[in-house]
């Protein structure tokens, strides 16, 4: 399978700070691709230099078979960036934010292609509304459809879904997921775990460094984490207390469910047995969350 | 909530204080601009303006004459050169290059022994009546310049000054401040429509997060700014219209130039304010810095463009400062097309400096124009 995104050792510094640092990342055509990590992990500026907004201080590679440096202005007629801030313009309207753009792709019967996207974002209703007017749902939809209007083949979106409802959200995706299976390439950055369990491989970074990738699935098997589950009554009592305990690195109350994950299973099963007292303690596979928590919480150990 | 809290109040000053320090562009302007100012314009700003070019016309070079000329420098209002013809002076007060011209009638030595009491006449550029304004109200006090050179029978009839000075005022004959105002009133309103708003037009795009989008769009940055200005060029048209059209209705301003090469003119003079705003706003990181970089060259503009004061008045330093803004030349042109009828050939001094300084500036904000976001 040939490579939409195939960059190496990228480096990116601003002042003192190591942005990114020796990135080096891979995504197949067709695929939709989990960027994950913390804030200031480095995702932002990482899609900015793929689509050639920053250039890297260090490491190259190539954008569907573009060189990043070199060809930018060509690899932006094929790609769609969505930035992570609304940048469409709140004192025009839906229609006129996307005649904007189609105009500025030079896209042939650009009036049939706006009525088009508008129809299948599901927009119909707002073609009229001034953008600023939009909800935050409806401008994130606004967005995707100004990003796919010129048919790309790589989508590279920067948290599309931030502060957005649920049902926003899950509509979101499943419009990318009906994209994708038109062939295109999905680069997503996002903080939701559901949102991450429904990419088809998830790449996390940490420092600028790119630290676990693979399916969601690898990745939880990969983490050798290990997790307990119990459910009950008065758990979050009971989480507080196992938070205290050494080999405790997270416990989490689910609903009537207690989920608790660490490294050390001798130190998980000492604590579940001195304060763990009444509940019945299940070992579970780790889930992407306990996972992605536990990464989050261990800056610094991040070197791959 | 809850009436004035102290605390939230220094949260407030400490943040706004860390922004101050972040923007040290914002703080230079803040701290150079008014100091930058004083400087200039306390010195520049001259109502009394003096040295003023004047142009001597004289058939015979006699004694009285020597002894007007030598009189007329020493109220220091008038650097005197003489000149070889009329059509000399007609050519000088048109371009601008002269103020004044005395004309000294023939015979003037023998009119004036004989005590007919010849005029002197004094033809003034009345264009910027401020500029000759106590320059010609000087003449009174010389007409008892020859008193010590004429003989004594003419010199003890005190009623019969021994000649007289006829000050002509030229082109604003009853020396209308309107007429000189409304030129450059035009310039004015056509720099501050348009300077502004573009100024402001890719720093907008920068503040509200559009240019990411923008940027990241096949748009070129040619294209980007040329679309930010034509609107702005239509929009200054139909100001200047506005403006001429009051201006010969209430005020009887003449138009006494081709209309067509003043449309050609100011274009060049609009594209010139728009061509710096767009460099400013490629330059500036935000709306506030932009509005500052415009204010700066707005006041110089108003200042040492001969709008507020007499361009002839300044010392020469801030001639020379003055001779680098558009709206200098753009005065002296739309002066001179609407007051004097000027033509092409007049204008041509004043028109290659605006288009010279608009290629100059259109390079740099091209040059100046991110295309990436670092």
């Amino acid at each position: 399978m040939t490579a939409a995104i195939d960059v190496r050792d990228l480096h990116k510094r601003y002042g003192e700070r190591r942005v990114v640092d020796g990135l080096t990342l891979s995504v197949a055509e067709g695929e939709i691709c989990g960027f994950l990590g913390a804030n200031g992990s480095g995702k932002t500026t990482t899609i900015r230099m793929l689509c050639g907004l920053v250039k890297p201080d260090g490491g190259g590679g190539t954008c569907l078979g573009m060189d990043i440096i070199r060809d930018a202005p060509r690899i932006r007629l094929q790609i769609g960036y969505m930035t992570q801030r609304f940048s469409f313009y709140e004192d025009l309207t839906v229609t006129e934010n996307l005649d904007f753009v189609a105009a500025v792709y030079e896209i042939a019967n650009r009036r049939e292609a706006v009525k088009a996207i508008i129809a299948r974002m599901g927009l119909a209703d707002r073609a009229d509304q001034l953008a600023g007017q939009l909800s935050g749902g409806w401008k994130q939809r606004l967005a995707l459809a100004a990003c796919v209007l010129h048919k790309p083949k790589l989508l590279l979106l920067d948290e599309p879904t931030a502060g957005v409802d649920a049902k926003a959200r899950r509509e979101f995706w499943d419009l990318i997921h009906d994209m994708a299976a038109d062939g295109l390439t999905v680069l997503v950055s996002t903080h939701y775990m559901d949102e991450a369990e429904r990419c088809g491989r998830i790449v996390y970074l940490s420092d600028g460094k790119l630290v676990v990738q693979g399916t969601p699935d690898e990745v939880a098997r990969d983490s050798k984490l290990v997790t307990f589950r119990a459910t009950g009554t008065d758990l979050d009592l009971v989480a507080r207390a196992l938070r205290t305990l050494p080999g405790v690195e997270s416990a989490a109350v689910f609903g009537s469910a207690l989920h608790i994950a660490g490294m050390d299973r001798a130190a998980l099963e000492r604590a579940t047995g001195s304060l763990g007292g009444g509940l019945v303690w299940h070992e579970v596979p780790p889930q992407l969350e306990d996972v992605l928590i536990h990464l989050l919480s261990q800056p610094g150990k991040a070197a791959a | 909530m809850n009436g004035f809290s102290f605390r939230r109040f220094l949260a407030v000053l400490r943040k706004e204080w860390i922004q101050v320090r972040r923007d040290p562009f914002t703080l230079r302007m803040i701290i150079a601009l008014p100091v930058m100012q004083l400087f200039l314009f306390g010195y520049a700003i001259n109502a009394d303006p003096k040295h003023l070019p004047t142009g001597l016309l004289a058939v015979d070079h006699s004694k009285y004459e020597r002894t007007l000329v030598a009189a007329l420098k020493n109220t220091g209002y008038y650097d005197i050169r003489p000149l070889a013809s009329e059509a000399e002076a007609e050519r000088g007060l048109a371009d601008g290059e002269l103020l004044f011209v005395v004309n000294i009638p023939p015979n003037f030595d023998r009119s004036v022994d004989r005590g007919e009491q010849p005029s002197v006449l004094m033809d003034a550029d009345a264009t910027d009546p401020s500029a000759i304004g106590n320059a010609a109200a000087a003449l009174a006090g010389l007409v008892s310049a020859l008193d010590r050179d004429v003989p004594q029978a003419i010199q003890s009839s005190p009623a019969k000054a021994p000649f007289q000075f006829q000050l002509h005022a030229r082109y604003n004959p009853e020396q209308l401040t309107v007429l000189n105002i409304v030129p450059g009133l035009i310039c004015i309103v056509l720099t501050m429509s348009t300077l502004f708003v573009t100024t402001l037009a890719i720093t907008r795009e920068t503040e509200r997060g559009t240019m990411e989008n923008l940027l990241a769009m096949p748009v070129r940055p040619i294209e980007v700014m040329l679309a930010k200005v034509v609107p702005y060029i239509a929009i200054g048209y139909a100001q200047v219209v506005i403006i001429i059209a009051i201006a010969v209705v209430v005020f009887g301003l003449p138009v006494r130039g081709s209309v067509p090469l003043l449309t050609f003119v100011l274009g060049i003079f609009i594209a010139s304010n728009l061509a710096l705003g767009i460099t400013f706003s490629t330059i500036a990181r935000n709306q506030m810095q932009a509005i500052q970089m415009a204010q700066f060259t707005l006041l110089p503009s108003f200042l040492l463009s001969g709008f507020m004061f007499p361009f002839k008045g300044m010392p020469i330093w801030a001639q020379w400062a003055g001779e680098v803004i558009p709206m200098t030349h753009a005065l002296r042109i739309v002066r001179g097309m609407l007051l004097k009828g000027n033509g092409f050939a007049e204008i041509a001094p004043d028109l290659w400096p605006i288009g010279a300084f608009t290629l100059v500036v259109a390079v740099i904000a091209t040059w100046s124009y991110r295309v990436t976001l670092d």
